[in-house]
């Protein structure tokens, strides 16, 4: 379980995060939603221990993320995995090399092994036999699954994406849903997808919290969100350029 | 107004600070992790072939030259004094005391460094660095300590292979140009260096190599701003490189002078 309390993150006097509240509980997909620059991915680093809270917590299976030490970090880490907005692969290793990195690194794993593993994430996305490709032979969409293939490599308990489907044609996006489904329903697996793609969050959320002003200003399933009164998510949801989002702006401006 | 340009010194000076004070602590953390287990020679096979046996080319091309340059110009004025055949001396000691060691350096700086930068830049606008830390991995551990020591040991063995073209740069222009017979230039070449010329110049090479490991990756980990900020780093990697080796070089050369005369 992932219960994130009072998190709250500055960078150069700019309040990012604001005694943020949030809990996730175990095999559960959580999608955050909010505008772009909101803070959702800094929100993600905080659950990986890549950020440290300027105040507050965030707690994965009860230990605190930020008070870790590099032994329990690495536990940690071994058993949750990012997917990068842009696939983060690595450049000079290829496709084979980047699903297995996890497992070349940390493990003793033969070769053989090895291979059947990554071949075997690489199916679950739909790319299997393109283990020798570099990343730069890869269609964006592509670099988005085979990010996914890297993170399911190693088995992880929990999955952070970051805007999986941001960028994508509305065929890969779809498949991405799709994928993200269906590693839930296989894999058992815990997700926190961030995402400002509302078909992407009603297709594989089980609740959904919304991002506004470094809080969370409403969380709930699908069907509740859908049906809200509350004014900034309603203006969200359904994409209105007027409402009391943009008020706020145009207020600042 | 008129506090601007203190304003700006200011700033310059903290920056200044802040780029030491970064490269201090990734220098502390870069020596730990060299010697904590796992070792992983692969990436350090593959960086000592980058930095070194691909920069082999270009350093012997301009040790080289600098061999002819500084024959050249001695003989202008070594033959005013009608002592030619002490040319030999004045290339050896100063190729193997100062110029291999600081031409190398500035080379492989130039070609090594910005590429580093460069390449740990891209990485980190496209969040390599981030995705590396996740599968916990270390990048100081996956991307520096491999740098740091194939600089550290290729510097020393490409500036011994500098010296040594230098020096028969000097011998080409000296035997074919000047009249000096061969076996006089090598003996004068080898009586006039000591075990403390060679050494003195290696351990600045050393040095040298580790510096542009350093700074270069300190550099490449602070990119900011996509590939305009890449571009931004990778320039002002090479400068702090280059005044860094530089400066190195005047506290090292001090240092022997006191420490070994």
């Amino acid at each position: 379980m992932i219960k994130i309390k009072e998190l709250t993150k500055r960078f150069n006097n700019v309040l990012v995060l604001k005694d943020l509240n949030l809990d996730i509980q175990t095999g559960q997909t959580c999608v955050i939603i909010g505008r772009s620059g909101c803070g959702k991915s800094v929100l993600l680093k905080h659950i990986i221990g890549l950020l440290k809270p300027d105040k507050g917590k965030v707690l994965v299976d009860g230990k605190e993320v930020a008070l870790m030490k590099e032994l329990e970090l690495t536990a940690l880490r071994s058993k949750v995995s990012m997917v990068f907005q842009g696939g983060a692969l690595f450049d000079s290793l290829n496709v084979a090399e980047n699903v297995g990195f996890g497992l070349i690194e940390h493990t003793r794993i033969n070769r053989e092994e090895l291979l059947e593993r990554v071949e075997e994430s690489l199916s679950m996305v739909g790319l299997g036999g393109i283990g020798n490709l570099a990343p730069s032979e890869l269609s964006g969409g592509m670099k988005k699954r085979v990010a996914l293939a890297r993170a399911i490599c190693i088995r992880p308990e929990i999955i952070l994406y970051d805007e999986p489907t941001t960028g994508l044609d509305p065929i890969n996006a779809d498949s991405i849903n799709e994928l993200i489904r269906s590693l839930h329903d296989k894999l058992k697996v815990t997700s926190v997808v961030v995402t400002h793609d509302m078909k992407s969050a009603y297709h594989i959320a089980d609740k959904i919290a919304m991002m506004y002003k470094g809080k969370i200003v409403l969380e709930g399933a699908p069907s509740e969100i859908q049906k809200t009164a509350d004014p900034v998510v309603h203006q969200f949801i359904n994409g209105l350029s007027k409402g009391p989002i943009t008020e706020a702006i145009d207020t600042f401006k | 107004m008129f506090m601007l340009p203190f304003i700006d010194l200011g700033r310059k000076v903290i920056g200044f600070l802040h780029f030491i004070g970064g490269l201090t602590n990734l220098a502390a953390q870069t020596v730990y992790l060299t010697f904590k287990p796992p070792y992983k020679y692969e990436h350090t096979i593959v960086q000592l072939k980058k930095a070194g046996y691909d920069s082999f080319p270009i350093v012997s091309v301009v040790a080289l030259f600098i061999g002819f340059i500084f024959a050249l110009q001695s003989a202008y004025f070594m033959q005013k004094l009608g002592s030619e055949m002490y040319i030999a001396s004045l290339v050896a000691l100063s190729i193997v005391r100062e110029l291999g060691p600081v031409i190398t350096a500035l080379v492989v700086a130039g070609r090594v460094g910005a590429s580093n930068t460069a390449e740990l830049g891209s990485m980190q606008v496209t969040e390599q660095i981030d995705a590396l830390e996740t599968m916990a991995t270390n990048p100081i551990k996956y991307l520096v300590v491999p740098r740091f020591v194939a600089l550290g040991i290729m510097l020393p063995v490409l500036t011994l292979y500098a010296n040594i073209i230098g020096i028969l740069g000097g011998y080409l222009i000296c035997v074919m140009k000047l009249g000096i017979s061969s076996s006089m230039y090598m003996n004068i070449t080898f009586d006039s260096l000591s075990f403390k010329d060679l050494f003195t110049g290696l351990f600045k090479a050393w040095i040298f190599g580790m510096l542009i490991a350093l700074i270069s990756c300190h550099e490449g980990f602070n990119v900011t701003g996509g590939a305009e900020g890449v571009g931004k780093a990778t320039t002002r990697s090479v400068v702090f490189t280059f005044i860094m080796i530089i400066a190195a070089d005047c506290f090292f050369t001090a240092l022997f002078y006191f420490i070994l005369t």
